[in-house]
């Protein structure tokens, strides 16, 4: 893996992590909820591994398919997809319906799993990882390699944000900064795509 | 149209909400009660002059307008389902007699709301099996509307869901509504996934009027049911004690760490009086005591409507309240004695009564200060407070059939408005009062422009 992947591996950790939808509003609203710090702590691990495990099966997906299919085939199928849905993702605004504010540790991460898997993050992830070589072994590390630099970025944004808000600015910070994401989110899905195409 | 940023009358917290703008539209819900054919109608009322900037009459008569709300509201930004960039733009009226339900937009005009949907009642009956839609809240997944009976007019009443996007009616929402028949309100502790849900009647029961047999049967309902929000499942049910009848309005705290609410029952079968309970949770359960009772007034029985002259008394019938967006001061409308009062909730099981004032009433008739000659009917009905906690508006009908027993020569319809001081007294506001004799329509529900103490649900403390 080059650096140039490394970076935007980072790149998408960091954009993913930002993302008030992906966990550290969740985590702060906890620790608000009990009044301690501890409770916005003790939510980030559920909300990364969801995050990381709805990665780490896309990639290790496609992974199994390029075992048996010709390089070519899996490039288009992955931009297709990619950017099929991110299409999606700007015609249809979805309410995910699922859990409330008292979770569980495994349905935090189940949260986080779904929210992830729903938005897209492995396949944004996914065409950067198309460019290694062949083989079971080398996908497979592949796959965990990219999970685990996406999964480092992901992790220190959201601790860093989540514990800024809740023993800083405070919740009040949401009304301007929640900057729509969809967008954003959506053309980076359709860009990934173009770019596995061509990669 | 998405936002880019997040709706900005979308606030995490109560306590931000309270630092929001002043409100400078209300929108009233008018009912026709003459039954000639002329449908009801959303009013839009100036508050900085009380003035009227328009009033949208439905396509047809006899809706009977209730308690109306926002399709989006602060929930929106709850961290598990966020969806803050979308508008708070309409208002979504249920119409309890014809079990018909409009969506009005509110954005192009404000002061000229725009009818853009309407959903029959053939489609309540069929996606949900309920019929007459009577409250509305906006929640953190959908639009929830309150029904108070089957599609036959019977128990169960219930809840049903809208879609926020495109309103479409999504089925009934309890999964499993264990004992629960009677339904009237419901709202919600967010913090803790509770669903609380009150009991008026069945429409069959309420539909002709209020009836004394039902009454001294201990017919009406007298309970709260207890629902886990997420599960949709039934957990407990709190009798308040069936001398108690009629429990309506829910007003859980506004911050969702706390976990106690208020709700007032009409009247009390055994001494005419009106009572508020405060539930609260302890020790893994869900229980109500009640904190406030308010007595009936004597009267001279010239005085009084038939069913009344009997007791000699006027009761007060507690008909709806109100709590401030600091979960301080709570707002108790008397419509039978005409009064409004406010107590001081900052402890729950012990609230302190802080001010009152008088306007109209059964046997008072008591004036507005803007016009201290004439007697005015009804009395404080539904009242809505301002989201800063300084402001009270309020409307004088209750429901077509009732009005007609309670006040027999016909609700002349007025709004008023209140001021809360500091120390919660209250003093009605000699400049401001809202005449719809004109229009000779009874207005009910108020909500203001961009939320109010009962519109909006919170995630964060």
């Amino acid at each position: 893996m080059d650096l140039t992947s490394v970076l935007i591996l980072v790149g998408l950790g960091a954009f993913h992590g930002l993302n008030p939808a992906m966990g550290w509003l969740f985590a702060v609203a906890l620790g608000l909820q009990e009044r301690s710090r501890a409770a916005v702590l003790r939510a980030l691990p559920p909300i990364v591994l969801g995050h990381a495990g709805s990665v780490l099966i896309t990639l290790a997906l496609v992974s199994a398919a390029r075992l048996a299919t010709p390089p070519k085939a899996v490039s288009y199928g992955v931009a297709a997809v990619v950017c099929g849905f991110g299409v999606w993702r700007i015609a249809r605004r979805r309410h995910p319906r699922w859990v409330g504010m008292k979770v569980t540790w495994w349905q935090l991460a189940g949260w986080s799993f779904l929210m992830a898997t729903a938005h897209g993050a492995g396949l944004m992830v996914l065409p950067i990882t198309l460019r290694g070589g062949y083989g079971a072994a080398t996908l497979a590390s592949q796959s965990l390699l990219a999970t685990a630099v996406h999964t480092l970025a992901m992790i220190s944004t959201i601790t860093v944000l989540a514990l800024v808000v809740y023993e800083r600015l405070g919740v009040a910070v949401l009304r301007k900064a929640w900057f729509n994401l969809d967008l954003a989110w959506a053309v980076a899905l359709i860009g990934a795509g173009a770019f596995a195409a061509f990669s | 149209m998405a936002l880019i940023q997040p709706d900005p009358t979308f606030y995490p917290s109560a306590r931000e909400a309270m630092l929001a703008p002043r409100e400078e539209l209300a929108y009233v819900a008018l009912l026709d009660a003459a039954g000639q054919g002329r449908p009801d109608a959303l009013a839009t009322i100036d508050l900085s002059d009380g003035s009227i900037t328009s009033v949208n009459d439905m396509p047809v008569a006899g809706d009977e307008l209730h308690h109306f709300g926002w399709n989006v509201c602060s929930a929106a930004l709850c961290p598990y389902a966020p969806h803050p960039h979308v508008e708070r733009r309409y208002l979504v009226l249920p119409g309890l007699r014809s079990s018909r339900i409009y969506v009005f937009d509110v954005k192009d005009d404000p002061r000229r709301p725009r009818l853009v949907k309407t959903i029959e009642p053939e489609t309540i009956f069929e996606k949900t099996g309920y019929s007459r839609p009577h409250t509305v809240h906006c929640g953190t997944d959908a639009i929830y509307v309150s029904a108070l009976g089957n599609v036959d007019g019977d128990a169960p009443g219930g809840v049903f869901t809208l879609d926020h996007d495109t309103f479409e009616p999504k089925g009934r929402w309890e999964a499993d509504r264990g004992p629960q028949e009677l339904h009237y309100d419901f709202w919600w502790h967010l913090g803790h996934d509770t669903m609380i849900t009150s009991e008026w009647g069945t429409p069959n029961q309420i539909e002709a009027g209020p009836s004394l047999d039902l009454l001294v049967g201990r017919k009406y309902g007298h309970r709260l049911h207890v629902w886990d929000l997420t599960k949709r499942r039934h957990l407990q049910e709190i009798d308040l004690g069936d001398q108690h009848q009629m429990a309506l309005e829910l007003r859980p705290a506004h911050d969702p760490t706390k976990t106690h609410g208020f709700v007032n029952t009409v009247v009390n079968v055994e001494d005419l009086s009106a009572n508020i309970f405060t539930w609260y949770h302890e020790d893994g359960a869900w229980k109500a005591v009640k904190t406030i009772t308010i007595p009936a007034e004597p009267a001279e029985a010239d005085l009084l409507p038939e069913p009344l002259k009997q007791f000699g008394a006027v009761p007060p019938l507690v008909t709806d309240i109100s709590l401030t967006l600091d979960d301080r001061i709570l707002l108790v409308s008397c419509w039978g004695t005409g009064e409004l009062k406010a107590y001081d909730v900052s402890d729950p099981l012990a609230p302190r009564e802080t001010g009152s004032v008088r306007i109209g009433g059964i046997a008072r008739r008591d004036p507005h200060p803007a016009a201290p000659g004439r007697a005015l009917n009804g009395g404080p009905q539904m009242v809505e407070t301002s989201r800063d906690g300084r402001r009270v508006y309020f409307t004088n009908s209750l429901y077509r059939s009732w009005d007609d027993v309670f006040y027999p020569d016909g609700i002349s319809s007025w709004l008023a408005k209140v001021d809360i001081a500091d120390d919660g007294s209250l003093s009605l506001d000699p400049a401001f009062f809202v005449d719809f004799a004109a229009d000779g329509r009874r207005a009910h529900q108020i909500r203001l422009q961009g939320g109010d103490s009962s519109s909006d649900s919170f995630c964060f403390p």
